[in-house]
Order: structure tokens, then sequence, then C-alpha cells
């Protein structure tokens, strides 16, 4: 289980995805576009991983905050012409918060398919919004011409994507730790309970509303920068980012890579990611069916995902691990 | 009326059976293309191949049930919605690859063209069909939970499952049927629509908000529900994109908010 009782001291395991990211950057130049979305998501399914994962909120419209993240940085250098990162960032996780804020004190006294549809209605009108405030938004063209300011004064995005990749970089690294501190806090040993037992943490007293409307509004906030980053390194929003599919994506990497484990977060994107680069510009079909497959097969037979695997597969890995993997 | 046909096959599944079924538009694009490709390649004529989009929908449901379905009616939400995301990616790529991209082609019989006078005013007559059809699928579905035996244990067995398998009825075996049920409406009513709700590769995923909130809304496990909030959500998606175009699909997502926090169980639905 985790939290609590578990060390929550950093092992050395959790250095790796650090040391892989810096290895990446200089060993594979060419692909750092490809990496800094990558880093994107890994922050986004972070996000997720906290309401889905750790307070066990099932969502459908996740790309809702995301999205609108992106869009509220875009829309304050297109439209007030604020063209400091920072400011885009903030911007965009204030927006992310208050709709998290607002959404959640009202949707989460709902469950299951209720819950579920109302989190996919919310992201739905806000598509349908993006969609047709053209003004605002660009509508299906996309919002381009966002600018983005160097950062600090300094680092310009360039065209290799090396400031681009560095900044989500040390942006997912600051929400991953951010995100560890909650899950190992007595909040997450909350969460937890509310996941496992919602009758129970309500008859010893817990605030379970307010416990959920906190952490649903700071997982928001999360994929609201998630969005902002992904807006400043393109430099351009598309209606991609909102509705459905962008919910099922982040959902599909997250699962693949083991829900409820922190780490899962990072693996699914990375393993996604890449496949779909390789595989999906030559042959969709195929894409689909894989991993369409491979979702049910992970449904069916390693509700853990990569990582569940690997505990059961690694006795080693599993002596390690097992303190920081929460048994589902 | 299509909404309804295709959404009260997944009202039997999700509602009756308590499944989450997303995937339930994989089974009505099956039925839309069985249709099509029935009377195209085949020249089967086109009532034939309504049966045989229902049956093929029927039994392919059947194998999917036993095989993967029932291994995850006891686990959790997640895990169910998951499982029928990946099916839709599976059954859109597997389209995809039969099909291509074009929509299915639908040859309508000569007698189903053209208009017919009803009360001075002219109608399609496919569409007056269609609201013929879908009211007769109606009245015996509603007779069939209601008033039969079957219907009696399927109720039975929903509300409570282990007193309903120790009176002595095979739970799982009528699990099948129902389900079986569901997804051939869920066939039927893509075979029939595939006129006005072209049939591709992209169907599961386009439609799939609409079944669902057509299910959420009328409230799970009765079918007047559907059937109410099919035809509420129907109205007010073409009356809005028709007068106030620019709001667009909005106001049925507002709709469907305002009705779910109204009402978290439906506008039919029982409290669990």
């Amino acid at each position: 289980m985790s939290g609590y009782s578990a060390d929550t001291r950093i092992r050395w395991t959790e250095w790796l995805p650090w040391v892989a990211a810096g290895a990446f950057f200089f060993l594979l130049p060419e692909y750092l576009s490809l990496g800094a979305r990558i880093l994107i998501f890994i922050l986004f399914a972070l996000s997720l991983d906290l309401i889905l994962g750790y307070a066990g909120i099932i969502t459908l419209g996740h790309s809702a905050f995301f999205g609108l993240g992106a869009y509220t940085a875009g829309i304050v250098s297109t439209q007030l012409a604020i063209n400091e990162p920072f400011v885009q960032l903030a911007a965009a996780a204030a927006v992310a918060a208050l709709l998290g804020v607002a959404t959640g004190a009202v949707i989460l006294r709902t469950r299951a398919l209720t819950l579920l549809m109302l989190t996919l209605a919310i992201t739905a009108i806000l598509l349908e919004v993006a969609n047709k405030a053209t003004w605002l938004t660009g509508g299906a063209d996309g919002l381009s011409g966002v600018k983005v300011d160097p950062i600090l004064g300094f680092f310009r995005f360039d065209l290799y994507g090396k400031t681009a990749f560095l900044y989500c970089l040390i942006a997912l690294f600051l929400g991953w730790w951010v995100v560890r501190r909650l899950i190992y806090s007595p909040f997450g040993a909350m969460l937890t309970g509310i996941r496992e037992n919602t009758t129970r943490m309500h008859a010893i007293g817990a605030p379970v509303y307010w416990r959920l409307v906190l952490v649903y509004t700071i997982s928001a906030t999360i994929a609201g920068i998630a969005g902002a980053l992904l807006t400043q390194t393109n430099q351009f929003v598309g209606l991609n980012v909102l509705g459905l599919e962008p919910s099922g994506d982040i959902l599909v990497m997250l699962i693949l890579g083991g829900v409820g484990r922190l780490y899962g977060a990072f693996i699914g994107p990375v393993v996604y990611l890449i496949a779909q680069d390789y595989l999906a510009k030559q042959y969709p079909e195929y894409w689909y069916f894989g991993i369409g497959t491979l979702l049910i097969a992970v449904v069916l037979f390693a509700p853990g995902g990569i990582l569940g695997l690997m505990d059961k597969w690694l006795p080693f890995f599993k002596q390690k691990s097992s303190a920081r993997a929460s048994a589902r | 009326m299509i909404l309804y046909v295709i959404s009260v096959g997944l009202s039997v599944t999700m509602g009756l059976m308590g499944f989450i079924n997303l995937a339930h538009g994989v089974f009505a694009m099956a039925g839309g293309f069985i249709l099509s490709t029935a009377m195209a390649r085949f020249g089967v004529p086109f009532p034939l191949a309504l049966v045989a989009a229902f049956v093929l929908v029927s039994l392919g449901s059947i194998f999917l049930e036993k095989t993967l379905y029932s291994r995850l009616y006891a686990r959790g939400e997640l895990s169910q919605v998951l499982f029928c995301i990946g099916l839709i990616l599976v059954s859109m790529a597997v389209a995809r690859l039969i099909y291509g991209n074009l929509a299915a082609p639908v040859f309508l019989p000569d007698y189903l063209r053209g208009q017919v006078q009803v009360l001075g005013r002219d109608f399609p007559t496919y569409r007056v069909y269609l609201i013929f059809f879908s009211s007769i699928i109606i009245l015996s579905l509603w007779i069939g939970v209601e008033r039969t035996r079957w219907g009696a244990m399927v109720r039975a067995a929903v509300d409570n499952r282990g007193m309903a398998q120790s009176v002595g009825i095979n739970t799982k075996r009528l699990f099948m049927i129902t389900f079986a049920l569901g997804s051939g409406l869920a066939g039927l009513g893509g075979a029939l629509g595939a006129d006005i709700l072209p049939v591709q590769w992209g169907y599961p995923f386009e439609h799939l908000v609409y079944f669902l909130i057509v299910v959420a809304v009328g409230g799970l496990g009765s079918l007047r529900g559907p059937f109410v909030a099919a035809l509420l959500i129907g109205i007010a998606d073409t009356a809005c994109k028709y007068w106030i175009p620019a709001l667009g699909a909005f106001l049925v997502y507002a709709a469907t908010i305002a009705i779910l926090l109204w009402r978290p169980q439906g506008l039919f639905g029982v409290r669990t």
C-alpha cells in the first residue's frame, strides 16, 4: 500500500527515469521534440493517476483541464499579448484549477456511470465551445501565432527543441515531486482509503467529499500546466486537445503503464508515444488493432499494467519495489 | 428513433445487466456493415438482410460474451470501461481494414423510397417506416420485459443474482441471452439507421457519446427511460442545430449535465 507506513525515502530506482531523460537529451538530439511531447504526456498521465489511481475517481473527461490549460496559455499570448512563459503557465494553471474546483464540487457528489457521463459531457462542452468560438480559439483551424518569450529572458525556444525538452523536464520533475509528496502524505493515505472503501472512510469521520474535491482540483491544475506546456512547445493549439479522444488516449497510456503506481504514468506514455510515432503513421489500422488488443489483454490478464508485470516476473525488482507498489 | 433502437439495446445490457458497455456502438456498426454487405454483395433483400444483421450480431456477441465479457461482470467500472475502449479500437481497425475509409453504401428497396402522405404532409417513406418499425420493437420489448416469464426472470436476476440463482434460474445463461438480445438490437438499430447515420469505421467512437447520453439521461434498468431520453435528445439536438446553429451540440451536453445533476440516476432510473 502506498503511503504512511511505507518508507518514503527516494529509492535509487526512482532516479532511473531522470537518468534516462538526461541520457535521451544527449544521445538522441534529433528526437527531442518527440521527447518533450512524451514528458508532457507523462505529466498529464501523472495528474490522471492522482485521481484515478489513488483517489479512484473514474473520469473520461480529464482532457477538459489539459485542453483548457493549452488554450488558456495560447489565448493569453494571442489576445493579451503576454508572452512571458511563466505567466502563461500560471494563467493556465489558475484557469484549470478554477474549472477543477467548480466542476469537481458539483460532479463529485455522483458516482460510477453518472460521474463518467458528467466528466465526458464537460469536456465535450469545452470542445464545442473551442470549435465554435472561432474569434477566440481559431476553431477547427486551431490557434496559431502563439508567441513565447525566452525563459528567464535567456533561453529561447530553439528549432531543435533543446530548450523545450529541458523546460518540460524541469516542469515534470516539479510535478512529480509534488505528486510524490502528496501520495506519501496522510492526505494520500486518506485518498487510498476512499478508493478502497468509501463507506468506511465516512464512518471514521473523514471529510470524503472535500478531500475528493481538493485532489480533483490539484489534478486539474497539473493537467492544465501540462496542456500549457504543450502549447508553448508547439506554439499552436488544435482541437485535438479536448474531447473524448485525448481523455481515452491518456487513460490508455496510464493503464498500459500501470495505474496507481506513480511510475506507471512514466512508462505508459513512453511506450505508447514511441510506438505511435513508429507505427501510426505507416499502418494506422494495425496501430489501432494492436493498441486495442493490448488494452484488452492488460485489463483481463495484467491489471497492474507493465509495472505490475515487472513486479510479478522480476522477483528482484519486486523486493525493491513492493513497498512502493500499491497493491490493487 | 434510430438512436432509440440502438440505445434500447444498450439499456438492456447496461441497465439490466449492470455492465458499462461502451463498446455498444461496435455492435451497431457491425449490424450496419452486415446489412450493407448482404445487400450489395449477395443481393439479399432488405428485410432478410435486417434479420441477418440481428442474428449475426447476436451470435457474435454471444461469442464475445462467453470469451471476454463474462470475465468482467464482477470487476470494477474502470476495467469494464477500459476493456470496452480496447474493443472499440480493435473493431475500428478491423472495419477499416475490411471496408476502407468510405461509408458502407446502403441501397433501400424501391418501396421504401419516395414520399408518403401522412395527415396531408409529405414524409420520406423510409422515415415513416422506421418510426413504425421501432414502435413495434419498443412494444414487443416492453411486453417482453414486463409481462413474460423471461422478463420476470431477468428482473429477478438483476435485483438479486444470488437469490435468483438459488430459486433455480440459470443466471449465466439468462445473462448470455439478454446480452445477445441487447447486442442484436444494437445491430438491428445500426442496420436500420445505416441510411441516416452513415456506417463507417469511426462509427463506434463518433456516436458513443450520444448512446451514452441517452442511456444515462434515461436511467439505467428501464426501457421507458431511454425512449423518452432518445426523443428528447434527438429533438433537442435537431432543433438546436436548426434554430441556433452557433451553439451546435452545446445545448445537448448542457442539458445532459443539468438532468444528471437534478436526477443522478436518470429520468426513470431506479435508485440503487
